[in-house]
């Protein structure tokens, strides 16, 4: 951690669940922007350079990255402590809410408009992942792969996921190894003096 | 949504696994492994219809939190409360208990060669697990013109311009409602 500090920090580990339960509820179709408004811009208990920092780990690391997040937030002030009520404040009560709504759900979903609202927003949900994985092609640009044999890898695995339904665990250990293997080699090439 | 089929305890000893194992796989968000579940729990094991599938996570997606309280939802349709406690265990834990034992490792080695070459290695199988995602909740969409157009237009406004995702659920509710999906 380099440069600035943060302004605050949280007062305990009952503030900190609070806070992660207060911008769990605001995210709809996603905690991070979320996140980052509440944490760096108005608690100011991380500075920007320090969200990025935890963000890139917590996409490292497998598991939601929010999730990831908040524990290492949370671990970093009050231990393990910290980490379970981080966890907690971002899981517990969306947790209720959403279990209430599908029990609502299946109660009332004899009724047509009740289904077809659902199906409507299975599709704009289908809708919204693709994007994301739209979004996030071009910066691949930086891949250590070069541009090109990213594209591969992702036309490769689709395929196999798709096209051959494979299991993940295939999936991963045949082209993510090659891939994270060849991304090693082109890095050593990278730095060796010309 | 059906009450699913019932769940002996093998059933529910292979599910904890498999999702504890996902658990450690889910690199880029637990969505990326909802091909690998859909997988596993539809076309697999039967244990959930390709339509209750994807409700649960357009469910999960229109109430507020995390994306991957998807997966109690998915946990709650097998088996109520005790289901969801059981698959968000499964898929929680082990990645908890992992990044917590390499927050300090990584935290110094960030810049090395090892982690450059993971993280830079594994974005295009993210990328592709995330397309393969959108695709495959679109499935049941497949057979509709109006949901089909639903699905390719929110995906492209939303890839295309910085609308909150809020909205375009919420113009697929109406959409649905109106009888239009």
């Amino acid at each position: 951690m380099s440069g600035e500090r943060p302004a605050h920090r949280p007062r305990s580990a009952w503030a900190l669940a609070l806070a992660f339960n207060q911008l769990a509820l605001q995210g709809f179709g996603g905690v991070l922007p979320v996140a980052q408004h509440e944490l760096v811009e108005r608690r100011g208990w991380l500075t920007k350079a320090e969200f990025l920092e935890l963000l890139a780990l917590g996409q490292v690391l497998p598991g939601p990255n929010i999730v990831n997040m908040a524990l290492m937030f949370g671990h970093r002030h009050f231990g393990l402590r910290g980490a379970v009520a981080a966890l907690l404040g971002l899981t517990a009560v969306p947790t209720l809410i959403v279990l209430a709504l599908v029990a609502l759900y299946g109660r009332f979903n004899e009724l047509a408009p009740v289904a077809g609202a659902l199906r409507g927003m299975a599709a704009v949900a289908a809708g919204l992942v693709l994007a994301m994985g739209l979004k996030l092609l071009p910066s691949l640009r930086k891949s250590p792969l070069g541009w090109l044999a990213a594209l591969g890898v992702v036309a490769l695995s689709l395929v196999l996921i798709l096209v051959l339904h494979w299991p993940l665990p295939a999936v991963l250990g045949s082209v993510g190894v090659g891939s994270v293997l060849w991304a090693w080699w082109r890095l050593g090439a990278e730095v060796k003096p010309e | 949504m059906s009450a699913a089929a019932a769940l002996g305890w093998g059933d529910w000893a292979q599910l904890i696994l498999h999702f504890m194992l996902l658990s450690l796989l889910s690199i880029g968000g637990a969505i990326t492994t909802a091909p690998e579940m859909h997988r596993f729990m539809v076309r697999e094991h039967g244990w959930i219809s390709g339509a209750d599938f994807s409700q649960s996570i357009a469910l999960a997606q229109s109430a507020p939190g995390p994306n991957v309280l998807f997966v109690a939802v998915l946990g709650w349709q097998l088996g109520g409360v005790m289901g969801a406690i059981a698959t968000m265990a499964g898929i929680l834990l082990p990645s908890s208990a992992l990044t917590l034992a390499l927050a300090h490792w990584s935290r110094r080695r960030r810049d090395s060669r090892g982690v450059r070459a993971f993280t830079g290695g594994l974005a295009p199988l993210t990328v592709a697990l995330l397309l393969s995602t959108g695709w495959l909740l679109a499935e049941p969409a497949h057979a509709h013109l109006g949901a089909l157009a639903l699905f390719a237009g929110s995906a492209l406004v939303s890839w295309r311009w910085r609308l909150s995702p809020l909205w375009l659920i919420a113009a697929g509710a109406v959409a649905g409602a109106l009888g239009l999906v």
